[in-house]
């Protein structure tokens, strides 16, 4: 069913938001391939009548108060890993045009 | 170098006065320099670790007391945030994070009187089975340096069997606690799924993720799960804790009714693997456990199911790193898809760029149906049949990898061989049970690992049957 061309791989990484070398491509497309042929078994699994399972302790919705709770971080201290800041706030390239 | 008591020790040794906090990080310390040739460590956490042990040794001496792991050092694998160290999930893309606050599990070991001296080697962002996927270093199994340490904890669990330190902490999110565990003789320990908090720890497969220690026992396993916990509002996921101690090791192998598992004994296990697994399942019946062969017939897809799952909730999970708030962002780029594409390209390495492309394929729009919505639904009929097999049976047994250690090199050039290794751990993941792997001999001078499985939600159960179970293989 799945066979990866190289432009299938290409537009996966656009999605992805990664820039791959013309080795990576050629390398992906084979190795993708076999992955998804190994992982298509699943399409012979009877599974009539079952939902898929997200959670698997039986959890939803785990809600707490809406307040603001103090971990005694300084914004100053999250902002050191920050690349490119300006006025404590984190600076970007241009996004349009 | 002589070897480190059991944890409970140590620690009652530094609360009477009889061992120093400060020495004992020293020791931690020079063992690590010693076998820097194994590289199982990333980098140390020296200054606060001695800084920590002489406020330890200050605290004893004022006859305070300190916690149940008084001045005990630990290595955490470098996925954990440890404040103010760098923590770089073995990636080159998080090169040079500093954790600006750190992990619930590093909070409570510290609350306890731990003291981490080191950051572990991984597979990056723990994606590998070998540790051969860390974008710095090859980590080599203690007992013969040609052979992986398995992953991805692999520095972890060499770092424990080199005794760099009494335990380590690890994360298994489809066997890489008792992956390694089984390739270098050490106990390895996956929990309950939400039974210790992994806020602070850089997340895999949020679905599956879990974090554990890798130790010499699995007395010293139960106390660090018995310290680690409990719930916590930081990871919405987390559950109640067994009210009983999980030290409390009671629960008696006589009578327990243990299924050994027929789709993991078959012909891809490697024969000198099958025979010590089959030789520790004589022991167990000998001491009285009533041993019959069970059928889980979904269980051969399992690997297929989490080969979707996983590199799906990867791709979620990596698109955080985007080059803007923090690690690597590419330098010269104009516009911010650029510096996107440009940070992801140079920072991620091979395996973490291939699990984000096979994520982003089965979760696109057209295939997610046919892959993962499916993957999810095999995942309730592999539950299902756990469950149905939990209803005569206390727990499973059986090998917990199909091989030994295999060669450095040996792998590395078929990801799919690769993701093999995982075929017998990653069904408790996608199951959320516990699941424990301690050693049970040797076959031409590499560990063998035997897994136990226990329902949800029974890990006193397991550690207890499996402290028993190491009793008896000696």
């Amino acid at each position: 069913m799945a066979d990866l061309s190289r432009d299938d791989v290409l537009k996966l990484a656009r999605l992805a938001r990664l820039s791959l070398s013309d080795d990576e491509v050629a390398e992906f497309s084979s190795e993708l391939t076999a992955i998804l042929h190994y992982v298509e078994q699943l399409q012979d699994v009877e599974v009539d009548g079952l939902k898929p399972t997200n959670q698997v302790t039986g959890l939803t919705n785990v809600m707490r108060e809406d307040e603001v709770h103090d971990y005694g971080y300084a914004a100053k201290d999250l902002l050191k890993n920050v690349p490119a800041t300006e006025d404590d706030l984190i600076k970007v390239k241009r996004m349009i045009g | 170098m002589a070897g480190w008591l059991p944890i409970a020790d140590i620690a009652a040794k530094v609360q009477a006065g009889e061992l120093k906090a400060i020495d004992l990080v020293a020791q931690s310390l020079q063992a690590i320099a010693d076998k820097a040739e194994y590289s199982a460590i990333i980098a140390t956490t020296e200054a606060r670790a001695r800084e920590r042990a002489a406020e330890i040794d200050k605290r004893v001496a004022s006859g305070e007391k300190v916690g149940r792991l008084a001045g005990v050092p630990f290595i955490a694998k470098d996925n954990f945030l440890v404040f103010g160290a760098e923590t770089t999930a073995a990636s080159n893309i998080l090169k040079g994070f500093t954790a600006p606050y750190q992990a619930t599990a590093i909070e409570r070991l510290e609350a306890e009187g731990a003291i981490c001296v080191a950051k572990a080697n991984l597979d990056a962002f723990a994606h590998g089975s070998s540790t051969e996927n860390s974008d710095f270093m090859v980590t080599k199994n203690p007992h013969d340096k040609t052979k992986v340490p398995g992953g991805s904890s692999g520095g972890s669990a060499a770092a424990v069997i080199l005794e760099l330190a009494p335990f380590a902490l690890g994360t298994d999110t489809g066997g890489s606690i008792r992956l390694p565990a089984s390739f270098c003789g050490a106990v390895g320990y996956k929990p309950t799924y939400g039974l210790i908090s992994r806020s602070g720890v850089v997340a895999m497969a949020s679905s599956t993720d879990v974090i554990g220690p890798l130790t010499r026992t699995v007395g010293d396993a139960a106390l660090i799960i018995d310290v680690l916990s409990g719930q916590d509002e930081l990871d919405s996921t987390t559950i109640p804790r067994d009210k009983t101690s999980y030290t409390d090791l009671t629960v008696e192998l006589k009578g327990k009714k243990i299924g050994v598992v027929k789709e993991y004994m078959t012909e891809g296990l490697d024969t000198a693997v099958r025979e010590q697994i089959e030789a520790a399942i004589e022991k167990m019946k000998a001491a009285g456990a009533e041993v019959t062969e069970v059928s889980l017939p979904t269980l051969p897809a399992a690997l297929a199911v989490y080969y979707i799952i996983c590199p799906a909730e990867v791709s979620s999970n990596l698109s955080r790193y985007d080059g803007q708030r923090y690690g690597f962002s590419a330098p010269n780029v104009q516009t911010v898809d650029e510096s996107y594409h440009q940070s992801r390209s140079l920072g991620f390495g091979k395996e973490a760029k291939r699990r984000i492309m096979i994520g982003t394929y089965v979760l696109s729009s057209g295939y997610y149906d046919a892959y993962y919505k499916k993957a999810q639904t095999v995942r309730t009929k592999l539950i299902k049949e756990f469950e149905f097999a939990f209803e005569n049976l206390d727990f499973l047994v059986g090998p917990t990898a199909p091989s030994t250690a295999f060669a450095i090199g040996a792998n590395v050039d078929d990801p799919l061989q690769m993701y093999l290794t995982d075929i017998m751990t990653v069904a408790a993941n996608l199951a959320g049970i516990p699941a424990i792997s301690i050693p049970a001999g040797v076959s031409e001078g590499l560990p063998v690992g035997l897994q136990l499985m226990a329902p949800q939600r029974a890990d006193r159960e397991l550690l207890s049957v499996a402290n028993a179970t190491e009793e008896l293989l000696g």
